[in-house]
């Protein structure tokens, strides 16, 4: 391929590199958010012999417990908007959009603030949660028995 | 080796993510909805265990887990109470996310201050 192809070619894919290099940021960051909690779910199994279903709910608390301390200090913002749905997708995602929307109306009060507007975020996931679990349960039992 | 599949899956999530959020006009509250009642569906159809015994850690952390959980709760809640299993048994295995998630944003809130 000569010059003028090539710059053709850099001309085609330029404008769909910023998606492109989102989605592979996407990719790595989950990926490795998902890698290190495998690691930490293998020691928990390992070193105190806590069953493997226990040792993911405990690693669900961790990483709640990280990304909520992490967005109190400010950093996790930052990182949300880089990595996108790196971040967003984990459950670091879920802890974050509570701590943040806690975080933003506390200054209006304990109960017409924090309270009224703490699930502001992270509602629809709960609302839609439940909604789904629950009838898609009774679906189940009429399916399944 | 889980810690490669661990990646593979949790890669996986987050790239259909993103690749929602930016081909569509979706904010990541859709999506993240989106992915919690796919986990359900998923769940439904008896695929989200298959997905946490092959990726382990990358099932299990991803926001589909919480619908998984939440259809395991009411699926397990009915053969435990019958009917009324559906209500009390929903939120049993999904407990720990919730709870959680609410303390620590809670105790967060409350000692940190809003960064600008």
């Amino acid at each position: 391929m000569d010059k003028d192809e090539y710059k053709k070619l850099v001309k085609e894919m330029s404008p769909k590199e910023p998606k492109f290099r989102k989605a592979v940021i996407a990719f790595a960051v989950g990926g490795f958010v998902a890698f290190l909690g495998q690691v930490v779910a293998t020691i928990l199994q390992l070193s105190f012999a806590i069953e493997e279903a226990t040792s993911y709910i405990w690693l669900c608390i961790f990483t709640i417990f990280i990304s909520s301390f992490l967005t109190a200090l400010g950093f996790f913002d930052n990182w949300v908007s880089k990595c996108g749905c790196g971040l967003i997708i984990p459950t670091t995602g879920f802890a974050h959009s509570m701590t943040s929307s806690a975080l933003d109306v506390k200054k209006d009060g304990l109960i017409t603030g924090l309270g009224s507007s703490f699930f502001k975020l992270a509602g629809s996931v709960l609302l839609y949660g439940i909604i789904a679990g629950f009838f898609l349960g009774i679906l189940g039992v009429i399916v399944y028995g | 080796m889980i810690f490669f599949n661990a990646f593979l899956v949790g890669g996986l999530f987050c790239l259909v993510g993103e690749l929602i959020l930016d081909n569509t006009k979706l904010t990541p509250g859709h999506v993240t909805s989106l992915f919690t009642v796919g986990g359900a569906i998923l769940s439904f159809f008896g695929l989200y265990q298959k997905l946490i015994d092959y990726g382990g850690a990358g099932a299990t952390m991803m926001i589909a887990n919480f619908g998984n959980l939440l259809y395991q709760g009411a699926y397990e809640g009915y053969h435990n109470y019958q009917l009324l299993g559906f209500f009390s048994g929903l939120l049993v295995k999904s407990s720990a996310a919730i709870v959680s998630a609410i303390v620590f944003a809670f105790i967060f809130a409350l000692i940190f201050k809003p960064k600008d």
